[in-house]
């Protein structure tokens, strides 16, 4: 095995907690059960780490096995980046073609390896028609830079492609250029609403209807795919005292009343999006809690006009 | 009809029906699916509705029972309950309405049991507006933290004593007997209040 490819792979798997180790390298499924039987999980982490990379020289492991290995990394991690959204949009005219993903791969990576000659893709296919893309980047006389990829995930059946690059931005337009042979834009697969409807027959709803309303009202704001992550927003409000009565105490007042509220969830839009069929608030729900994703904000200012 | 009657309809034959009301369903559905766990001699129906007054083209049997669920760390939860109360009819008082309060103790489960801490400052409603709530309409106020499943169970065993008695499943217990034998047990202090 190469020198570099075998550092690659070192420094790979330094990169994975000890908690996850087992979990991450039975999910890549490269080394054997019985290989990893006779590794000591126990011992210092560097001697594990040689341990390993010494199986996978056994195993004569190539670089698109040690870049694979990555990918599984980055997803269990996928958290600790940061990602950009791009939308991709129909050209006037286009037909809906049918989305093979076989083809997309193979084209996306001849289109790549035709502009740029020294670049790594590598391809793994994830729940939901969604495939995450690695591409390490080189240039016309460096070898790919392995410590520095870029990452897309495109959801097939989607318009939508999320990228995430350790490196310059400068790849990112021929990225774009790379999926504009690719728009899929087939419809979203029809999900259903998925109202529980209990087995039980001696339960009876009464308000069947104003349910069906809130989860249709929740399904129309928040729509059926699991929420973007966010922690916090916030809401700063800054306006005038108005009264109707002529004079008061706080009429006069010429500083703002000022309010904050902040609010915070482990993941807070799934939070919200949930308020409304537990009951616990009307539906639908105020627009400043659900212009979140549209508007890409999560701090507000409100002032009077 | 906007307003529910005790005794406007025929029973159904060994039939009980509870009627819980409620903003949050899925503590009720929860809760409803315990009851029916129970082993009982009568054929036990379950209503959830969000608040009163009930659609009113729908065929429903007699209702036995209705408990208004009162969610302690919310005011919409209260809100929603003294307004549905405007939609029962004052014959149902006579020991056919009960109130239950859930959301009471935060309950931590540690290796050994259960420490139990109340979390009255977590609570938007003080225990005393749920109980005077009940006082005023002369019903017993059952408290039960309805997210634990062993309350949860306890509950809904209770639930289904009572409301096989006021379904008058029961021999020579009504639910008027049953009513004032709950009412005595009352602190004496609720007087006061």
């Amino acid at each position: 095995m190469d020198e570099t490819v075998s550092e690659f792979f070192r420094r790979t798997i330094l990169k994975i907690p000890l908690t996850e180790m087992m979990t991450i390298l039975k999910t890549w499924n490269f080394l054997s059960e019985n290989q990893l039987q006779t590794v000591n999980f126990r011992q210092r982490k560097e001697s594990l780490v040689q341990d390993l990379v010494l199986l996978c020289e056994e195993n004569r492991a190539s670089l698109n096995d040690a870049a694979l290995l990555d990918i599984i990394y980055t997803q269990f991690h996928r958290h600790q980046k940061v990602w950009d959204v791009f939308q991709m949009s129909k050209g006037p005219g286009e037909d809906t073609d049918l989305f093979d993903m076989e083809q997309f791969k193979s084209s996306f990576k001849k289109i790549l390896k035709r502009a740029l000659k020294n670049v790594t893709v590598s391809f793994r296919d994830a729940e939901e028609n969604a495939v995450w893309i690695r591409i390490a980047w080189g240039t016309q006389y460096r070898k790919p830079n392995q410590y520095k990829p870029a990452y897309v995930v495109y959801y097939s059946q989607t318009p939508y492609a999320f990228t995430s690059s350790s490196q310059l931005k400068s790849n990112l337009p021929l990225l774009g250029q790379t999926f504009e042979t690719h728009n899929s834009t087939t419809p979203l697969q029809e999900r259903s609403l998925g109202l529980d409807i209990n087995m039980d027959s001696r339960i009876i709803h009464e308000n069947k209807t104003e349910k069906e309303r809130v989860q249709r009202v929740t399904q129309e704001i928040f729509g059926d795919y699991p929420q973007p992550r966010l922690e916090f927003a916030q809401y700063k409000l800054e306006t005038k005292f108005k009264s109707d009565l002529n004079g008061g105490i706080l009429a006069e007042r010429e500083e703002p009343l000022r309010c904050l509220v902040k609010f915070s969830s482990p993941h807070l839009l799934e939070a919200l999006k949930s308020l409304a069929p537990a009951g616990i608030a009307d539906a639908p729900l105020s627009p400043l809690l659900t212009c979140i994703p549209n508007k890409g904000m999560n701090y507000f200012k409100i002032r009077d006009k | 009809m906007s307003v529910l009657r005790p005794l406007d309809k025929l029973p159904g034959l060994n039939t009980a029906t509870i009627l819980l009301v409620g903003t949050e369903d899925a503590l009720l559905q929860q809760l409803a699916e315990a009851m029916l766990k129970e082993d009982c001699t009568s054929e036990l129906k379950v209503h959830l509705a969000k608040s009163l007054p009930l659609p009113s083209n729908v065929n429903r049997p007699r209702i036995d029972l209705i408990v208004f669920v009162v969610n302690l760390h919310s005011k919409h939860s209260l809100r929603n309950v003294e307004e549905s109360l405007h939609h029962v009819d004052a014959t149902f008082f006579l020991g056919k309405v009960s109130f239950l309060a859930t959301g009471v103790m935060k309950v931590e489960i540690t290796g050994r049991g259960f420490f139990a801490a109340g979390q009255e400052s977590h609570c938007s409603i003080h225990r005393n507006t749920v109980m005077k709530l009940a006082h005023t309409y002369r019903s017993p106020l059952l408290f039960c933290d309805l997210e634990i499943e062993d309350f949860r169970a306890a509950m809904a065993q209770r639930l289904v004593r009572m409301l096989q008695i006021c379904a008058g499943h029961v021999p020579s217990v009504s639910a008027l007997n049953l009513l004032s034998l709950l009412q005595s047990s009352e602190n004496p202090s609720l007087e006061d209040l």
